[in-house]
């Protein structure tokens, strides 16, 4: 009895023992050698794996850094600049001071901007609805409102108003990750500074409709319709039209608002920025004109023009003519 | 017992509503406008060769194919240019598009219009090619696909047969019916010249078993031809794809990603066969096409030939106008045609037909059930996919793993939705994912 476990532990033994030795070679000769300072700038790393960065997710942006000689393309967007001084810290590199962006929707066609002409009734999904057709307003730019941005948002800064049927970022959260920018099939998000001050002022078109003035006004009211009054306005040169649609330079504008005044859509959006001083002599006007035509606009629909009353004056031939 | 394909499918009622009613040829207004988009086709649009103001005749080119996978726009009522801008057209979308106001019957000097069938064919392989190119004609079953590059057999194939696809297994459409009926002579002919266009000597015509007058009309045409023979196929949707025609007529299978022509079959819609004897026979380039208007609530079902560029509401309105309970406005079949969003657009050369659904058959629902695992799908599948698994890839956006499902493979037939108990948008997200996966693969990601 007593051999039978004697035996028994020292098969064992003697297996553990040449199993050990084989690990142990293996262990020597398969060795790969691994910067010991990579898992240490991992481990200072926000692990969110966004991309933010541009690299595939936290370790292959780590060992960009290891790698590195000197930090001016590589920042870690979530972390910002105190995440960058550790790393920069365990790589004995400077950092180089980014500017915190944040994601903006360039559209502001809200449902109440935008009549409906149609009604999409598929699978709700952005990028699916948008290789069907352009909307189920008139404007073929615009947002479509399905939200595939707030699905694809890692950080919980975007959600869908239910008002407007917009997404809104959360400044707090959002990481200027891209993952929204990369997503949205009418390419309406664009990363822009967050903006100087303490509240962080910043001015952007919000309309991506390269419409003439015509076709974008009659499907949004708010839209960029290239009239060029802004550029005129502008003394920093700032913004461009083309192809009838404004853009402004983010590095060149100076928050100045003057364009924000002269916009005759206002389409041009002033985010943070206390309220207006002076009162433009055209928006009481304008306004007035705005309510008529959204009462106007509330009635048309597709189907009303359907059952319009057809002319049938034709008579049915059938001869080829 | 006839030759249908093998795997999947299903028998939605066909409601051909229109197959006893001729083809209605729509008188031509003076002052109508007629809008024509460049990009009628697969492939790059068209340049736009002519300016506005500019006078032109029936036939005029009027924008130039711009690259091999491209092909040319002829103006199809002679009159003035009046716009060249963006109009909505039925892809959903604002792209650019000559508009020509009617004001005139001008046609260009080389377009024999008489009646007269000519029989003789006069031109080598090549000159066909060159002239089917000239004549902008692309596949009418609804793909759009230039049909010079069709013939144009690449090194290392051979083409042994040539398929002519009469099946029209799309529910509500008659179009192709109604053309092998009162075009069938012309037809003949067209499949001779493509048969000399691509060196074959076999030429098969298929044709569904629910339209037997035009299989008997036809055979009875080709009883002296011993190189063209008619073959009556089952009734199953979608025999019109074209691997599936090949697969129940030749019983042989085209290999994944490759064209038909790598097992030496070439096939072309009737459609397109009659614009080829058109378009060589007559050098009328293709400016009309047969288009189906129909609904269950229409006044007046008909099949008009209508001149590319006439707006859609002209035909519909020839046919008893928009019934009170429409609900969705398809261009194309109901299986695999595409909702417009805009009743101002016009036919093109894509549009077999114009489908009004009634309101309470239109909506789909805006919840669907959980996936029950019923392989309803897996069993329908022509491709033989899986696609209750790839609409759960496509939800949660694994292209790639859709990729390797062979999210590919699939011909957006829609059977698998079309059987869903669960009423589950399984082409939706197979769309989806194939969207993705293209770009991936544009990005060599994949």
């Amino acid at each position: 009895m007593t051999s039978i476990i004697l035996y028994t532990v020292i098969t064992a033994l003697s297996i553990g023992l040449f199993a050990a030795i084989i690990l142990y070679i293996a262990s020597v000769k398969f060795k790969v050698y691994e910067d010991p300072l990579i898992d240490e700038v991992e481990s200072v790393l926000p692990a969110t794996n966004c991309g933010g960065c541009g690299y595939p997710g936290c370790r292959p942006f780590a060992e960009a850094t290891t790698k590195a000689k000197d930090l001016a393309d590589l920042y870690c967007t979530v972390g910002g600049m105190e995440v960058m001084e550790e790393v920069a810290d365990i790589v004995g590199l400077t950092p180089v001071e980014h500017e915190k962006m944040i994601a903006v929707l360039r559209c502001s066609g809200s449902d109440q901007a935008r009549a409906k002409t149609t009604e999409y009734d598929g699978a709700l999904n952005c990028t699916l609805a948008a290789s069907t057709y352009s909307g189920e307003s008139g404007c073929q730019y615009g947002c479509l409102g399905m939200g595939e941005c707030v699905d694809v948002c890692d950080f919980n800064a975007l959600h869908m108003d239910e008002v407007t049927g917009l997404p809104v970022v959360n400044e707090h959260n959002c990481t200027a990750c891209n993952a929204c920018v990369e997503v949205c099939p009418k390419n309406l998000f664009e990363l822009r500074p967050l903006g100087p001050g303490k509240k962080h002022i910043r001015i952007y078109v919000a309309c991506m409709n390269e419409e003439k003035g015509g076709v974008a006004k009659k499907a949004c009211d708010v839209a960029c319709i290239g009239c060029n009054k802004c550029v005129k306005v502008c003394e920093d040169e700032a913004i461009v039209v083309e192809n009838f649609l404004a853009y402004i330079d983010f590095e060149k504008c100076t928050n100045c608002r003057k364009c924000v005044y002269e916009c005759p859509t206002d389409a041009i959006l002033d985010v943070n920025f206390p309220p207006r001083k002076a009162v433009n002599p055209n928006d009481a006007k304008r306004n007035a004109e705005k309510e008529a035509k959204k009462a106007a606009k509330d009635d048309i629909n597709l189907m009303d023009r359907v059952k319009e009353p057809v002319k049938v004056s034709e008579t049915i031939n059938t001869k080829k003519n | 017992m006839l030759k249908t394909f093998p795997k999947g499918g299903v028998h939605p009622a066909d409601n051909k509503l229109s197959a006893n009613v001729p083809i209605v040829y729509p008188e031509m207004l003076d002052n109508e406008t007629y809008i024509i988009p460049v990009s009628q086709h697969l492939g790059k649009p068209a340049k736009v060769v002519v300016k506005r103001n500019d006078k032109v005749k029936v036939g005029t080119l009027i924008a130039e194919g711009d690259g091999f996978i491209s092909a040319n726009i002829h103006a199809s009522v002679s009159g003035t240019v009046t716009k060249i801008d963006h109009q909505m057209d039925s892809s959903g979308y604002r792209r650019m598009a000559v508009s020509i106001r009617k004001t005139n019957d001008d046609w260009e000097e080389d377009i024999d219009r008489s009646e007269e069938l000519v029989e003789e064919i006069n031109f080598t392989a090549k000159e066909i090619i060159e002239k089917v190119k000239k004549a902008g004609v692309v596949g009418l079953g609804g793909a759009t696909f230039p049909s010079y590059v069709k013939l144009m057999v690449p090194e290392g194939s051979k083409a042994e047969v040539l398929i002519v696809n009469g099946v029209e297994c799309e529910p509500y459409l008659t179009a192709d019916h109604r053309l092998m009926l009162e075009k069938g002579e012309e037809l003949i002919i067209g499949i001779r010249i493509l048969m000399k266009a691509l060196e074959v000597d076999r030429a098969i015509i298929g044709i569904e078993n629910n339209k037997e007058d035009a299989i008997e009309y036809l055979k009875d045409l080709c009883k002296n031809n011993t190189q063209i023979s008619v073959e009556g196929l089952q009734v199953k949707y979608p025999q019109g794809g074209e691997k599936q025609l090949i697969s129940a007529l030749l019983k042989k299978e085209v290999p994944s990603g490759k064209i038909p022509v790598s097992i030496g079959a070439v096939v072309h819609n009737v459609g397109t066969v009659y614009s080829v004897y058109e378009a060589v026979q007559k050098n009328r380039p293709l400016i009309d096409r047969v288009v189906t208007v129909t609904g269950d609530s229409l006044a007046h079902p008909a099949n008009y030939m209508a001149r590319i560029g006439i707006p859609l509401n002209r035909l519909v309105a020839l046919s008893g106008g928009f019934p009170e309970d429409t609900g969705k406005i398809i261009s194309g079949g109901p299986m695999m045609g595409k909702a417009l969003n805009s009743v101002d657009v016009p036919i093109t050369k894509g549009t077999s037909g114009i489908l009004l659904v009634a309101d309470k058959e239109a909506k789909r629902r805006a919840d669907y059930d959980a996936c029950i695992r019923c392989v309803a799908c897996v069993d329908v599948c022509p491709a033989g996919l899986e696609p209750y698994l790839l609409m759960t890839l496509g939800e949660k956006r694994l292209w790639e793993r859709a990729n390797d499902e062979d999210n590919m493979e699939c011909i957006e037939c829609g059977s698998c939705s079309y059987v869903c108990p669960s009423e589950r948008p399984l082409l939706d997200y197979i769309r989806l994912s194939k969207t993705n996966i293209l770009a991936l693969k544009k990005e060599q990601l994949i």
